[in-house]
């Protein structure tokens, strides 16, 4: 491989993993935009998604279809995790932060703490269920194999730069949901009560807005975008474990405070730079300096832009 | 059909009355607990739960009792679901909770190197003998072969209360290096997962392999809670390495690296250690990114290469278990029989009688054949095997140096 080519492959790899982070990040930046809380559950009910995919995966007897259907296999397995997540994040605010909403913010992050132990445990237990995809349920703790549903093969063919279908589909799922999002805050009358309560929730209360519906519905698509995130996670690194929502929670939560939290575009763009400052820092540094160095990064970031890189100062939520 | 359920109702009644006479027709002298600490949580529990059921039949076989000394037993566990391996803090509590327990005279464990660390200062302390089955660690036990304060830092009251049965890691990384060469590899990149056990082998391995004149292209600590490893694979590529080399477990990831550099497009040969000898590493890598290209040390040899004792062993396991042991599971079965041994010969019923009846272990007939323990508390057996995946399971290859 050629020093260029080894560049063009980090920043694939770089794109790819930050693609997903972004998309975990946008969950987290919209509902601190909306309600200013670290919905620290995030991660986990990312996590959670991931193993109702590999359920419905078993279930479903997924790897032995033909590779067509596998396609649609995917499809069936990104909308309920969607669903689900999505209905499981609007549940959490429903019963475990709507009733604090009139208390102190702390009070907030430590039921959102509770929750994410709590998510935690339940996929601790989950991962014990008697399935094959889940080696019979064993080892309850133990990382679970995600099948290959999407072939591995160089769609480059011959060239020493590598992409797999793998890369393709992140990018197939992340972007349209990306723009789909952008247009439904900035252009729909649901995103303009969204940034309504934003702003000032008692103020869009007086103007009529159901601030509380909305409220939640914002925890549902924060969700649902995990739910996504979950499965082109699950497809993309074919292994998936109860922990792994803490790792992913905290990377796409480093890529919020990064871009602005608060900023949709920030959050995307926070996880493009993680991603792509890993794997250059992988190739170029050494693995075990890669954390240091992205923290490092955030933190001269912070100091000299305390409202992350495209966090407004004047704060211009959701 | 209807009177077979009640007629099993009657066996287990009169065995289970049985079992109440025996134990109050025998005076026994007192309650003599072993104990044994290993990860009982995350993927290394399918290979614990078998060294577990060795550890249990080794018991079963003197029907838990010696010279009219009951043996009782605890399986404790030193893994936390937070960490999915072992975990230092539950580690020590396990140590301290069997220097508090005044019938505890043995220690069987610990699985993971750093993990004994914690442990072995502890019960040392105490005066009570650990007997490791799976250790491999050098500097736990050889002055010289790790730290400059090893292995003096783990006994602060001057004596050696730890033993361990398996070979060590200063024979098991030569051998693995040896063997890369003999596979035909001429560059070599190694990664390690920055653990005692882990950096340890990797350090040998390297060290071991420029003297052999295998080239090392690469030498890397790897973050185990990474999600994926693609752009340390595209690294590894970019170097065009015949071996990737990884010191680490199960536990540290060693599946998914493996399954990205399938991904990713390498197509030489991986290596890794005994960390990784159990069906879990083959269920995280998924088999077809293992099959064939895949080779394994091991301090010992495979459950269906025993011969011997080892044989009436696995033989005796599967009549009882009813399924194959894992690697480790001679060895926790052999730990428990040196320390049954040792209750037998000791002149004295107390710790300090049954360390010093272990330490006296000399010509002990076990599953490895003949060995003793030398003056570090190590095994004189240097048994070491390599084998493959093939179709999703342990290949036996062949015994290495020796």
């Amino acid at each position: 491989m050629q020093d260029y080519e080894v560049f063009l492959q980090q920043l694939i790899t770089g794109l790819s993993n930050g693609m997903i982070i972004a998309l975990v990040a946008l969950g987290y930046t919209m509902v601190y935009g909306i309600i200013e809380l670290i919905n620290f559950a995030h991660g986990d009910v990312f996590m959670l998604g991931a193993f109702l995919a590999l359920t419905l995966l078993g279930a479903l007897g997924m790897e032995a279809w033909p590779s067509h259907w596998q396609l649609a296999g995917v499809a069936i397995m990104l909308l309920a995790s969607a669903g689900f997540c999505g209905c499981l994040n609007w549940s959490l605010d429903r019963v475990a932060y709507r009733p604090l909403r009139r208390a102190s913010k702390l009070s907030l992050l430590v039921s959102a703490i509770g929750c994410s132990f709590i998510c935690t445990n339940l996929g601790l237990f989950w991962g014990g269920m008697p399935m094959e995809v889940f080696a019979g349920g064993v080892a309850a703790a133990a990382p679970k194999d995600f099948p290959q549903l999407i072939p591995q093969f160089n769609i480059l063919g011959e060239s020493a730069i590598r992409i797999v279908p793998a890369d393709v589909a992140v990018l197939v799922v992340t972007v349209p949901l990306m723009i789909a999002l952008v247009y439904l805050v900035k252009r729909t009358r649901l995103g303009r009560a969204m940034r309504a309560v934003a702003q000032d929730a008692t103020a869009a209360a007086l103007m009529g807005i159901p601030v509380d519906r909305v409220i939640g519905i914002t925890f549902f698509i924060g969700g649902a975008l995990g739910g996504f995130a979950s499965v082109v996670y699950a497809l993309y690194n074919n292994t998936i474990g109860f922990q792994m929502g803490y790792r992913a929670g905290m990377d796409a939560f480093t890529a919020a405070v990064l871009g602005g939290i608060g900023s949709l575009p920030g959050a995307v763009l926070g996880g493009l730079t993680i991603g792509c400052v890993r794997a250059m820092s992988d190739q170029y540094v050494e693995t075990r300096w890669t954390n240091t160095i992205v923290f490092g990064i955030l933190i001269l970031i912070l100091i000299f832009r305390p409202s992350g890189l495209l966090g407004s100062t004047r704060r211009e939520k959701v | 059909m209807k009177k077979q359920p009640l007629f099993a109702l009657a066996l287990v009644f009169t065995s289970a009355m049985t079992a109440v006479t025996l134990a109050q027709s025998t005076e026994t002298k007192g309650t003599l607990t072993i104990i044994s600490s290993l990860p009982r949580t995350g993927s290394a529990n399918a290979q614990t739960t078998t060294i577990v059921n060795g550890i249990k039949l080794a018991i079963a076989e003197v029907n838990g009792q010696v010279d009219g000394w009951t043996i009782a037993y605890q399986d404790l566990d030193d893994a936390s679901p937070q960490r999915g391996n072992w975990d230092g803090a539950l580690e020590a509590q396990n140590a301290n909770a069997a220097t508090k327990d005044p019938s505890c005279v043995a220690y069987i464990g610990t699985f993971n190197s750093g993990a004994a660390k914690m442990a072995m200062p502890i019960l040392n302390r105490a005066g009570i003998v650990m007997v490791s089955p799976a250790n491999t660690y050098p500097g736990l036990t050889k002055p010289g072969k790790g730290e400059p304060n090893e292995p003096m830092v783990y006994r602060p009251s001057g004596k050696i209360n730890y033993f361990r049965i398996v070979p060590t890691d200063d024979l098991q990384g030569v051998q693995a290096a040896d063997w890369a060469k003999q596979l035909g590899a001429k560059k070599v990149f190694i990664l390690h997962d920055r653990e005692l056990y882990g950096k340890g082998i990797a350090d040998v391995f390297q060290a071991h392999a420029k003297t052999i004149s295998v080239e090392v292209v690469g030498f890397e600590g790897t973050d185990s809670k990474a999600a994926n490893y693609r752009s340390l694979v595209t690294k590894i590529k970019a170097v065009s390495p015949d071996l990737v080399y990884f010191g680490g477990t199960t536990q540290t990831n060693a599946g998914q690296i493996a399954k990205d550099l399938r991904t990713g497009g390498y197509e030489g040969m991986y290596m890794v250690p005994d960390g990784c000898f159990e069906q879990a590493f083959i269920e995280a890598a998924g088999d077809s990114n293992l099959n064939d290209k895949t080779y394994i040390t091991f301090g010992g040899l495979p459950a269906d290469q025993l011969l011997g004792r080892g044989a009436n062993f696995r033989e005796a396991y599967r009549a009882k278990y009813g399924g194959d042991p894992e690697a480790y599971a001679a060895y926790g079965y052999e730990a428990a029989r040196v320390v049954l041994q040792a209750i037998a010969n000791a002149k004295t019923m107390d710790r300090a009688g049954i360390l010093a009846a272990v330490a006296a272990t000399r010509d002990f007939d076990g599953v490895l054949g003949k060995w003793s323990f030398d003056a570090n508390g190590d095994t004189s057996s240097q048994v070491l095997s390599g084998q493959t995946v093939t179709n999703g399971k342990f290949a036996f290859v062949k015994v290495l140096g020796g």
